[in-house]
């Protein structure tokens, strides 16, 4: 049995649906029933119920492509934050190709406190002072970042940037910037001027905004639109 | 006993006018602090609490952290301008102290901790104005916003007090009725599960009474469940009012 329908803001103990349904996403299971462990929006995915929560923090697995700023330079690596709850950690080995002589080269000179990476989480494990581990390496159009912008969003809101498909990111597009989506809610982009890149951030904004209202896609759309016709985003 | 300077119930009614079994009035905002990863600002009449919440996030110094769970810390704080009479002393009371243990336990059954090990959530709440009834308000303000930081969790966590007065059970003392009452007892309730995580109980209570005054209780925390609710749907709601626009 459902106790929800589409659309639905919902929030903390809120119930879902009894436990015989097929049910994803910010949800648990007390006594028979499944019930929301977040503030979250329903979706009804083929025959499953799905909870999107509306708010949260990033929680990195291995594989995400994350932009972090590096914090501190130690020994052999660097410490990375990646907006999660756990030390992030840079190794020089995974950071570069090239051998790398630690007693004359001074880490400093690859990267430095303040730099911007986008790196990949190449593993997760608790039982190591830096349970994050990050890589260069692994993956592509990775590596310090030299110019563009970087811009915050909620991580929960990351699949909406991105969309069913890449919808989302396919209209964004449109904008002439070129996007690169962290996992942890944070996003780089390189546009071809300040218009272009206003744009972006005002679309940036709407999506972390007003993802639990119906039809953003479309209002994107209108957004992106009205850049390119009059130049400027501004309503 | 020390005598109360206006009686505290005369005819079924209040020193404040209100009936037995009636919370003060209940106004609850969410997200009231944009540098908090969540928050709320709770009021019960003049009682008025404000709680913001961080993380979860890497938990320093890192010899402290748990584990196979996160830390949570909780700050109960009264601020020097919040009470009536004489300003009060800001340094952490042995009762500041003492409530913020009570409400971190209080919150600890409604959140899933062991999904972030090794790292910390840190709860402050810091009493504006006092006029009794603080570490329940304190309890509601941190369950939302915990909620608003979107912090996994069972249910919400609903603070009210009931007490005892002139052999009556009232709901939602003041600041008058907690000094000269009889009886005191807060209770944290979620409402979706109907499971007490606080409870605390002073003065002396039959159990008849003891009964009377949980049952008021969990029916004051669903009046303040419903008044937390449109709190934070008016945060999505107005967004999506706008867009109508």
């Amino acid at each position: 049995m459902k106790y929800v329908s589409p659309r639905q803001v919902i929030f903390p103990g809120d119930p879902v649906a009894t436990s015989d349904e097929s049910v994803e996403g910010a949800v648990y299971i007390d006594e028979g029933k499944y019930r929301a462990s977040s503030i979250g929006l329903v979706e009804f995915r083929d025959n499953k119920i799905v909870v999107v929560p509306l708010e949260g923090s990033y929680r990195p697995k291995p594989g995400d492509v994350v932009i972090g700023y590096v914090t501190d330079v130690l020994a052999s690596g660097w410490e990375v934050d990646v907006r999660a709850p756990l030390a992030a950690w840079l190794p020089v080995n995974e950071a570069t190709a090239k051998y790398i002589d630690l007693e004359k080269t001074s880490l400093t000179s690859l990267l430095n406190v303040g730099d911007a990476v986008i790196a990949a989480v190449k593993d997760v494990d608790l039982t190591d002072e830096f349970p994050v581990m990050l890589t260069l390496r692994e993956g592509e159009r990775l590596g310090k970042i030299e110019s563009g912008l970087v811009v915050e969003l909620s991580p929960v809101k990351v699949p909406r940037v991105i969309g069913k498909k890449g919808t989302m990111i396919t209209t964004i597009s449109e904008l002439g910037c070129d996007v690169i989506v962290g996992q942890n809610g944070r996003i780089w982009a390189k546009c071809p001027g300040p218009e272009a890149e206003l744009a972006l951030l005002q679309v940036i904004e709407k999506i972390d905004r007003e993802s639990h209202v119906a039809g953003l896609t479309d209002r994107v759309r209108a957004l992106i639109e009205r850049y390119k016709g009059g130049g400027s985003a501004r309503p | 006993m020390k005598q109360p300077p206006v009686p505290l119930l005369v005819e079924g009614r209040r020193a404040d006018g209100r009936a037995p079994d009636q919370m003060r009035d209940v106004r609850i905002s969410v997200g009231v602090i944009s540098n908090a990863d969540g928050s709320a600002m709770v009021s019960y009449g003049n009682t008025t609490a404000v709680a913001a919440v961080y993380g979860p996030r890497e938990m320093h110094p890192r010899h402290l952290s748990l584990p196979d769970k996160a830390v949570m810390r909780v700050r109960y704080h009264m601020a020097p301008f919040s009470t009536k009479d004489e300003r009060k002393n800001p340094a952490p009371s042995r009762r500041e102290i003492e409530i913020s243990k009570v409400l971190r336990e209080a919150l600890e059954p409604a959140i899933f901790l062991e999904q972030f090990p090794r790292s910390r959530i840190d709860v402050f709440v810091e009493i504006v104005q006092a006029d009794g009834s603080t570490r329940v308000a304190s309890l509601t303000a941190a369950s939302l916003a915990l909620a608003d930081a979107g912090v996994p969790m069972r249910d919400l966590v609903i603070g009210v007090s009931v007490g005892l007065v002139n052999g009556v059970v009232v709901l939602d003392l003041n600041g008058l009725e907690d000094n000269y009452g009889e009886g005191d007892m807060p209770v944290g309730y979620m409402p979706n599960l109907g499971r007490i995580t606080l409870l605390q109980l002073d003065g002396a209570w039959s159990r008849d009474k003891f009964a009377e005054a949980v049952k008021l209780a969990v029916k004051g925390a669903e009046y303040v469940y419903g008044k937390a609710r449109e709190a934070l749907k008016a945060k999505y709601f107005e967004i999506a009012e706008e867009v109508a626009k």
